[in-house]
């Protein structure tokens, strides 16, 4: 076996050598930005130096045949530069006006959409699914890109009240995080636990640690060291399924997948948000999730057609209530959308605030 | 060339529509790897019985203890074959990018070729925790691909328990906003801290993200068990030229419902120049020749919405420095929680400001290495132990910043509050 090589440790790189030179020389010297046009950004340094840069689409998972085209636009088009947003769009920057219509041109004929700033509904951040998480109940990519479909004049546009974030997640641990609009994979089912495996691949202790409820005890079954469920208790989180693959979450009938809104990272007006639930019990609708994408789109319009300007999707619903909202959307309000985890009766009116 | 694909009608449908297809690139990547057709016959079966088919395991590099995401296939025949043998092994490489996730061409094309000699060709670009997604790799190639990614002087990412891949926002870089040198401050403490990323040993992932300003482009309050922010202590900085060119392009009204009434606190008045106030907390702008708009920066919770809406004619203060919360994390297991203020301002300009702040870092990763109970995220922690034994344990000041409101419940022991009161005296007296 050949001599292993001892890694060279040498943590982050240094961005400056990768750094487009205009933005590396005016490093920390900006003054003014603006959006001329959707997909577009136009900024300024304090010296009068302009730059302006053109955002896209891509799918994020890139094969080499698209990390090659956009390494040739770029070189054509950007002198050799990009960068990454962490929504996975890709921003090239060009110095003189002249060269943005060419590269909107020629992106958009390798089909990129350009767009994705400003009051746009940007590109959804996502997780890996099917494709290469270990307990997905879900895709990611594939849901990505069924939504981006029908969003499509929404990323190239800038028609929304406020910038629009859209985040999926194929289980409830939500690496896709928080967001306006969150789709969400929701079991309905406690696990269902196959007893043979549990002694050969589980650590007991730790898969009974993990439930939040306390709903897993150690137990005997058919004489082997296994694991049993409190049903009752259990609230479908599968939580205990990354460290015990036999307490088997997904259920290709009964994991559904959830729609939440409201959440906001920034803190711009109101302190940053969680997304909160609207929609459950969309079914799993391989491989473009009609249903899903219908009322993802309900709401999009909704939200559109009502909110003022620079009112973020939370934003909006603070000013119109929870009420309006279900009434406007025809979201159907329902016993579950009230809260009854710890520290819940906060999430409660303790007020006469009613809109009529 | 590669041998025959497998029939993937489900998949097929994701290749038409307006947005990049990705099951397209995967279909490139078939046309010449076997790796590839049997991904895409394994995604596929996902898709057809809506389950995943992948199991965890060990694999590593030699030397590092953390971030390859072992890959290893379930689907397998009566005999416990892989069902898809030539995908049997699909590994993904963490690859730490440059700070802000700025590149060259012939860096990506290198990774391209890199990924064309060893893997499977797909690069994911990047994770939510900012991380080059290496994916698709057999566990023995796993070894000389790294080798060749190291030598171009990239490093690995984090996994398993272990400090994380960390983000910046763009900043500096191309932002008027940037209140700070953001790439710094995370290579500053990344680097310094690297061990505990590449030799897993903390109770849980711990995660630092970095951006330049309230707007938080990169979602530190919620996605980082450390949060550093830009802001700044003195007045917004304003300029005229570009305030009257906001007002003919937008007009009174929009700078009445979009700027003025939408400030969360109320700090921004509109007045006619006449009746302007003065003050050494008031910035002020004429937007016409008949009216100023004046901001009370004592009430401004530097929230960015008015230098948001009115680019360059208002822009953060002179004296910046950042803001560090602590405790943000997604759902398991106690629900998602958002990082609370533990230092409401600091500078972060000098050298010393950067080691002040590397040196917090590591006392804050420390502390959670001693305390927390395993698989439990800072802000699990800090819910379990109260805020109060965190600040002691790290020697930080209470401050009034740090709460929405003081408590609104007497179910307390007080029994130094004379003591207490004492230290803030202490503290106003030293201020
Ligand atoms: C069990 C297998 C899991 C897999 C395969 C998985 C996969 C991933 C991946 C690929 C990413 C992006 C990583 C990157 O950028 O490099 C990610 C991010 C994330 N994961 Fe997971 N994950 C798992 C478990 C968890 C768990 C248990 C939690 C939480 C309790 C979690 C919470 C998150 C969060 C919050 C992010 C986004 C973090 C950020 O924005 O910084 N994941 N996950
Ligand atoms: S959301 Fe869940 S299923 Fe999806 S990648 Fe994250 S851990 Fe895996
Ligand atoms: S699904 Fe969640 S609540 Fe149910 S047993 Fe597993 S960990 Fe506990
Ligand atoms: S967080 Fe602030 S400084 Fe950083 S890119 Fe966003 S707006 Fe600019
Ligand atoms: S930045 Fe300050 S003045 Fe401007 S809207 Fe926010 S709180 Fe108001």
């Amino acid at each position: 076996m050949a001599e292993l090589r001892a890694p060279d440790e040498c943590g982050v790189p240094d961005p400056m050598p990768f750094m487009h030179p205009t933005l590396r020389e005016n490093y920390g010297k900006w003054v003014f930005h603006s959006h001329p046009k959707p997909g577009v950004l136009y900024h300024r340094a304090e010296n009068g130096t302009e730059v302006w840069t053109v955002k896209f689409g891509t799918a994020r998972q890139l094969d080499g045949y698209t990390v090659r085209l956009l390494c040739d636009l770029a070189d054509k088009h950007a002198d050799g530069h990009m960068r990454f947003t962490a929504r996975s769009n890709v921003e090239f920057m060009v110095t003189a006006e002249s060269k943005v219509d060419p590269l909107i041109k020629e992106l958009n004929s390798h089909g990129f959409p350009v767009g994705g700033t400003a009051n746009s509904v940007s590109m959804i951040s996502h997780t890996q699914g099917f494709l290469h998480c270990d307990i997905p109940g879900t895709d990611a990519s594939g849901v990505v890109k069924a939504l981006m479909d029908e969003l499509h004049e929404e990323f190239i546009k800038c028609e929304m009240p406020n910038r629009v974030k859209l985040s999926t997640s194929c289980c409830e641990i939500n690496c896709g995080g928080q967001a306006d609009i969150a789709i969400i994979m929701q079991h309905t089912k406690p696990p269902k636990i196959n007893h043979d495996l549990v002694a050969n691949v589980c650590e007991r202790p730790t898969v009974v640690a993990r439930c939040p409820v306390a709903a897993i005890r150690p137990a005997l079954v058919n004489g082997k060291p296994s694991l049993e469920v409190d049903e009752k208790k259990c609230i479908c989180c599968g939580a205990c399924f990354p460290p015990c693959p036999p307490m088997q979450i997904n259920d290709p009938e009964h994991s559904k997948i959830a729609i939440w809104v409201g959440g906001k990272n920034s803190n711009a007006r109101s302190k940053p948000t969680f997304h909160k639930l609207v929609a459950s019990g969309l079914p799993n609708n391989l491989p473009r999730w009609p249903e899903v994408a219908a009322v993802v789109k309900n709401i999009l319009a909704v939200y559109k057609a009502d909110a003022q300007p620079w009112e973020r999707m939370g934003d909006w619903i603070d000013r119109i209530g929870w009420p309006r909202f279900f009434e406007k959307t025809g979201l159907p309000f329902t016993k579950y959308h009230i809260d009854d985890w710890r520290g819940s009766r906060t999430t409660l009116n303790a007020s006469t605030h009613i809109r009529f | 060339m590669a041998k025959k694909m497998h029939d993937t009608p489900m998949l097929d449908k994701l290749e038409s529509g307006p947005w990049p297809s990705f099951v397209t690139g995967l279909k490139r990547e078939a046309a010449k790897k076997d790796i590839m057709v049997d991904l895409l016959g394994q995604l596929e079966t996902s898709y057809k019985t809506k389950k995943g088919y992948w199991k965890g395991g060990t694999v590593g590099v030699f030397g590092y203890g953390g971030g390859v995401i072992p890959r290893f296939t379930e689907l397998k025949d009566e005999h416990e074959n892989p069902v898809f043998p030539d995908a049997a092994e699909f590994h993904t490489l963490r690859i730490q990018p440059p700070a802000g996730m700025h590149y060259d061409t012939a860096t990506l094309r290198k990774f391209a070729d890199i990924w064309d000699k060893y893997g499977s060709g797909l690069i994911g670009l990047h994770g939510q925790s900012g991380d080059i997604m290496m994916q698709g790799c057999t566990t023995a190639n796993v070894q000389p691909a790294w080798e060749e990614i190291n030598a171009m002087g990239f490093d690995m990412g984090g996994a398993g328990p272990a400090l994380r891949t960390s983000m910046s926002c763009v900043g500096a870089a191309r932002c008027e906003m940037s209140c700070y040198d953001e790439a710094k401050a995370l290579r500053t403490i990344i680097n310094a801290n690297i061990d505990d990323m590449h030799r897993p040993a903390l109770p849980y992932k711990f995660k630092f993200k970095f951006s330049g300003c309230p707007n938080d482009c990169v979602n530190s309050i919620q996605r980082s068990d450390m949060a550093t922010i830009g802001t700044w202590r003195d007045n917004i900085q304003v300029n005229e030229q570009q305030a009257r060119d906001y007002m003919k392009g937008h007009g009174m009204d929009k700078l009445v419902n979009d700027v003025i009434s939408k400030c969360p606190t109320r700090a921004i008045t509109l007045r006619n120049k006449a009746d302007a106030v003065t003050g050494d907390s008031i910035s002020t702008v004429a937007v016409d020749d008949q009216h100023v708009m004046q901001i009370e920066n004592h009430d401004c919770v530097r929230c960015m919405h008015c230098l948001n809406v009115m680019p360059g004619a208002l822009l953060p203060g002179k004296d910046k420095g950042v803001t560090i919360l602590v405790g943000g994390k997604s759902v398991l297991k106690i629900g998602a929680t958002m990082g609370t203020v533990i230092i409401p301002f600091m500078k972060l300009e000098s050298e010393e400001d950067f080691e002040k702040l590397n040196e917090m870092s590591r006392n804050i990763i420390d502390f959670f290495a001693e305390n927390a109970l395993e698989h439990e995220r800072t802000g699990e922690m800090i819910e379990r132990i109260g805020l109060v034994n965190f600040l002691e344990g790290l020697d930080i000041d209470v401050d009034p910043n740090m709460v929405n409101h003081p408590r609104a419940n007497p179910y307390v022991r007080m029994d130094d509050w004379d003591e207490e009161v004492e230290k803030a005296n202490e503290r106003k007296a030293a201020a």
